[in-house]
């Protein structure tokens, strides 16, 4: 089997500020496979958006990466010069943000900021660069492309500006997509229609995609498989069938609990209670323990290992632990 | 499958962690609240002079102000000389005592030393007409001091005033309002003062005859007056721009729908969230009225002898400079002092406050 | 029939936006409104961003002055006159938690300002008792009220401007979007206070939301806006289970599914083109120019809300 193209090794990432140091990312593990959709749910302060950017290397001062490995074909993007990491991020790793408005230049014109990326990364000289992104404007399904290249964002629609977001992204053909809440600032319509694009585009050009959302239902439409992001920690990761039909850790229970659901039966929500929890004071133990409703004393104290639930799944909770071990008691009792 | 690939799942079996067993009991929620802890209340205030207490500039210079302010006050009672007292050495006249250089004794005070009496030093020296330069540097800074503050209360109240009301109500009154201001703006402002001054002198001078108002002098009062027709024109923009700002917040129109009234916005919604800028505005402010003051008393149009500002006692030195630099020096170096210290303490009051530039 | 409690006929808003030189367009943010609430009842207001549905709730709160249109309150008009003696019985919670509450204020003055400003106590203590029942009924505590806005997170602070809302003992509370600014294990919280609030004092919601589902979860009967009207009105079910109105069904189907064999299954009706601009609607049905059903008709004549159903109003030429 094909190696994994990016491997993240117990990254931790802090931010250090006069009240301490913000414990953004404390380590987490994962892989992601060429082609392949993994998502990260997680809500705010869970880290996740942290997490690309550490990928990227493109944190806000003062945040840095205190510790980890983060593996792109080999060779450790924590370690690499800045020199090797520009030309990573826009060719080979490429992001789009939330909010198209705000990440698009507003001084310059579609042309421009689109060429800029081509010509940063490729040879292509300004006839050809233009050429390119007529093309890509295309592939992205922006009408009037012609017109579209010379106006600014402003007079683009916010469904059009993350569609040249995109088109920026792919102009490289870049081996990885990192798409940090691309629709959450869209209303429902549009965001179907970005969401279509994304799947569709991913068939053609075969990229990997991490997306990054709080959007459960996104979630599902999209990806194969999902981390659950926690207070910087990874509770649970899995085969997306896996982590909606056999959750194994209280949040992620919590999580699907709390959506209204489709089906037409009014039931009472069930929220999760308490608050997110402070980063500057990261509790000892399991950073849920305090929200938890089976939360057992050594959630308080320790925090829980990471264990194999099955072939496609592996959580970090202590509760999972114990039935394990129960089981094992059990199965050797009935055996001895 | 592929996400979970041999190295990155943990490699201890479960129950090799060799925990105790009744730890997997429930937790109680005191103890779960035990971990939920809320961060220690501060208010916004506290955070701002938090934020200033570690800024060694702006902590200078608040040292240097207060230190001037104390000296300022507490020199009068000690040094024995007043600032338009020519000075008498046994009750007597004495010319050698003109232009002294600083810790220099004339001689008829150097015999009273010799006899062994006491005289106190003139730690500037004097100036020509014998005065003590000390003293008379000293309530320099006092007048200085005390138009500066005065001034930037006056712009303070009007700009205040004007900019809130033209803020608030909006629509044609702020378009009217801030064309004037612009008009004001626009008008030369060295030359305003200047004419302006020269004017009021003569009306002031009769009408202020035989008023408690005639001893800080009509010179002094139309400084004030300049400044209240002058220089609130920024102050109200800076208000103004505030209000526009804040008008727009939902909290606002959280109270407009609650059934609050426009005076209640704006004094319990509105002003406290710009207080913070417009105390560093004010701050700012002071030493400009006091560099203005220096100016105009530098050109012989601000306070009357002999009562010294800091301005015209440097312009009393100019004649001097060659042979008395001395007597240039110390009141330019209070100017510069008093100036450079309102300075780094509204910077220092605007990195500390300042929302905006909060990290 | 017993009186609604509020009842809004043909609400207009427009706003003079200027578009040249010397130019100005009317930007129609609402264009003929009509819904009634009653004792009790949420009726919950869904749309996309520019539908209007914000200055719905806005309009009825007298925040704007209404162009045109009738807003009745328990039978007397009150498009027109003096809204101060209405404030007390209608009351609005907004949307982004992090500015609807002052910075500069504790929590007591937060919830305790319509108490001051209506008179509703006679001395300090019955103030403060006031206050501390208002946040204990929102699932807050006395020690909270010395606090200051900004050290709570956006759950709780949503729960303060509640608790603010409350302070007058209204009948009626325009809650606009009250929970769109939350996490996912947050909103279930708050949209729980307001279904045990609404429970226990009996308070009428216009219950306004982007999504679909939430909105259905809170509310008796939803209706549908879309470029400052409404296209459909039904009891919440049926809006979801038998949409007649294209948009409401494009609407519908466009909400990702929390559920990855639904959603694989799922067969999705994407609309094609942009929401047009709302100084320049469409002649005719704002909704044509992306409705896949639209005929010459639609071009040429405004269709009105028509009773299809018992119940279910559809303001459309070519109801599926």
């Amino acid at each position: 089997m094909a190696n994994p193209l990016l491997q993240v090794k117990n990254l931790h990432t802090v931010f250090p500020t006069q009240s301490g140091e913000v414990r953004a990312v404390n380590g987490i593990n994962f892989n992601l496979d060429r082609g392949k959709v993994l998502g990260i749910v997680g809500e705010s302060g869970s880290g996740k958006s942290v997490t690309a950017y550490s990928i990227l290397r493109i944190l806000d001062y003062p945040g840095n990466i205190s510790q980890g490995e983060i593996l792109y074909d080999e060779n450790d993007i924590v370690k690499m010069s800045n020199g090797n990491m520009r030309q990573i991020r826009g060719a080979r790793i490429s992001i789009i943000f939330q909010d198209p408005m705000t990440s698009l230049n507003p001084v310059y014109t579609v042309e421009n900021q689109l060429t800029e990326a081509i010509r940063l990364h490729t040879d292509r000289d300004r006839k050809q660069a233009r050429e390119r992104a007529l093309e890509m404007l295309q592939l992205v399904g922006v009408n009037e492309p012609q017109k579209r290249l010379k106006q600014y964002p402003y007079q683009l629609s916010g469904g059009m500006r993350q569609r040249v977001m995109i088109a920026m992204a792919l102009a490289c053909e870049p081996d990885i997509l990192i798409a940090d809440e691309p629709t959450t600032a869209l209303d429902v319509t549009i965001q179907a229609q970005i969401l279509e694009l994304m799947q569709e585009l991913k068939s053609k050009l075969g990229m990997a995609i991490i997306m990054i959302t709080h959007d459960l239902g996104v979630i599902a439409e999209m990806c194969d498989e999902i981390i659950v992001m926690y207070a910087g920690r990874i509770c649970e990761r899995g085969s997306a069938d896996e982590i909606f039909y056999n959750p194994k850790h209280e949040y992620t229970k919590g999580l699907l609990r709390s959506i209204p659901n489709t089906s037409l039966a009014k039931e009472v929500l069930t929220p999760i209670e308490g608050s997110p929890v402070d980063l500057l004071n990261m509790p000892k133990g399991c950073a849920f323990a305090a929200r938890c409703g089976s939360a057992m004393k050594v959630c308080l104290t320790e925090q829980p290992e990471e264990i194999r639930i099955n072939e496609d799944h592996l959580a970090s909770c202590w509760l999972n632990i114990k039935n394990k071990a129960q089981n094992i008691a059990e199965g050797e009792q009935a055996n001895g | 499958m592929s996400a979970f690939s041999p190295d990155t799942a943990p490699k201890k079996k479960p129950f090799s962690l060799q925990l105790d067993p009744s730890l997997f009991e429930p937790a109680s929620a005191a103890e779960k609240e035990q971990h939920d802890v809320m961060r220690e209340s501060t208010t916004f205030f506290r955070d701002g002079m938090r934020r200033l207490v570690r800024n060694p500039l702006a902590m200078l210079s608040i040292a240097v102000l207060l230190i001037l302010l104390v000296t300022i006050l507490i020199a009068p009672m000690i040094v024995p000389y007043g600032y338009s007292e020519v000075i008498r050495v046994g009750g007597q006249r004495d010319r050698t005592t003109n232009n002294m250089r600083p810790f220099q004794y004339s001689e008829k005070e150097q015999e009273i030393i010799d006899a062994g009496g006491k005289v106190f030093p003139h730690i500037f020296g004097t100036d020509e007409l014998g005065r003590d330069y000390f003293i008379r540097v000293v309530f320099g800074a006092r007048v200085s001091l005390a138009v500066g503050f005065f001034a930037s209360i006056i712009v303070l109240i009007i700009g205040l005033l004007y900019g809130s009301i033209s803020g608030y109500v909006g629509g044609k009154t702020d378009i009217i309002m801030m064309r004037v201001v612009d008009i004001i703006y626009s008008l030369p402002d060295t030359l305003m003062v200047v004419m302006l001054s020269v004017v009021l002198d003569q009306v002031l001078g009769n009408a202020l005859q035989g008023t408690i108002l005639q001893s800080i002098g009509n010179n002094m009062l139309s400084m004030f007056v300049v400044f209240g027709l002058l220089y609130w024109v920024g102050m109200a923009r800076l208000v103004r721009g505030q209000i526009l700002q804040i008008k727009n917040n939902e909290y606002v129109l959280a109270a407009r729908a609650l059934g609050a009234g426009a005076g209640r916005i704006i004094r319990k919604h509105i002003l406290p969230n710009c207080m913070s800028v417009i105390i560093i505005a004010t701050a700012l402010q002071i030493p400009s009225a006091i560099f203005v003051e220096s100016f105009l008393s530098f050109i012989g149009l601000g306070v009357q002898a002999p009562m010294p500002s800091l301005g015209s006692l440097a312009n009393l030195a100019r004649g001097g400079m060659q042979i008395y630099p001395y007597k240039m020096l110390f009141p330019a170096l209070g100017i510069c002092l008093i100036v450079l210290s309102f300075n780094l303490l509204g910077d220092g009051l605007r990195d500390a406050f300042d929302p905006k530039l909060r990290r | 029939m017993a009186e609604h409690l509020l009842q809004v006929e043909g609400l207009k808003q427009h706003f003079p936006i200027k578009t040249g030189f010397l130019k100005k367009t009317m930007l129609k943010a609402v264009d003929g409104v009509s819904f009634t609430i009653d004792k009790g009842e949420t009726l919950g207001l869904v749309g996309e961003s520019g539908c209007g549905k914000t200055t719905v709730g806005r309009s009825l709160l007298r925040l704007y002055k209404p162009t045109a249109g009738v807003i009745r309150f328990k039978g007397e008009e009150i498009t027109d006159t003096n809204i101060q003696g209405f404030r007390r019985q209608m009351q609005v919670v907004f949307q982004d938690p992090y500015s609807s509450l002052n910075p500069r204020m504790t929590v007591a003055d937060i919830v305790g300002e319509p108490l001051d400003i209506h008179r509703l106590y006679k001395t300090q203590k019955e103030r403060e008792e006031k206050i501390v029942y208002l946040l204990q009924m929102v699932g807050l505590n006395s020690d909270h009220s010395r606090r200051y806005a900004h050290e709570f997170s956006g759950g709780q602070r949503q729960r303060i401007g509640i608790a603010r809302a409350l302070a007058v003992d209204p009948e009626f509370i325009v809650c606009d979007e009250p929970v769109s600014a939350l996490d996912v294990s947050i909103q279930a919280q708050v949209i729980n206070t307001f279904e045990e609030l609404q429970q226990r004092l009996g308070l009428a919601y216009l219950f306004i939301a982007h999504d679909l589902h939430v909105v259905h979860h809170m509310s008796r009967r939803i209706a549908v806006m879309y470029l400052g009207k409404i296209v459909e009105t039904a009891v919440a079910d049926d809006i979801l289970a038998r949409p007649m109105h294209p948009y409401t069904q494009a609407l519908i189907s466009a909400i990702p599914i929390p559920d990855p064999k639904k959603a694989r299954l799922r067969k999705r009706i994407v609309l094609e083109g942009e929401v047009p601009s709302p100084l320049n609607l469409p002649s005719g049905c704002s909704f044509r120019t992306r409705c896949r059903y639209a005929t010459e008709q639609c071009a040429q004549e405004t269709p009105e809300l028509r009773e299809l159903a018992p119940g279910h109003e559809v303001s459309c030429w070519n109801p599926q």
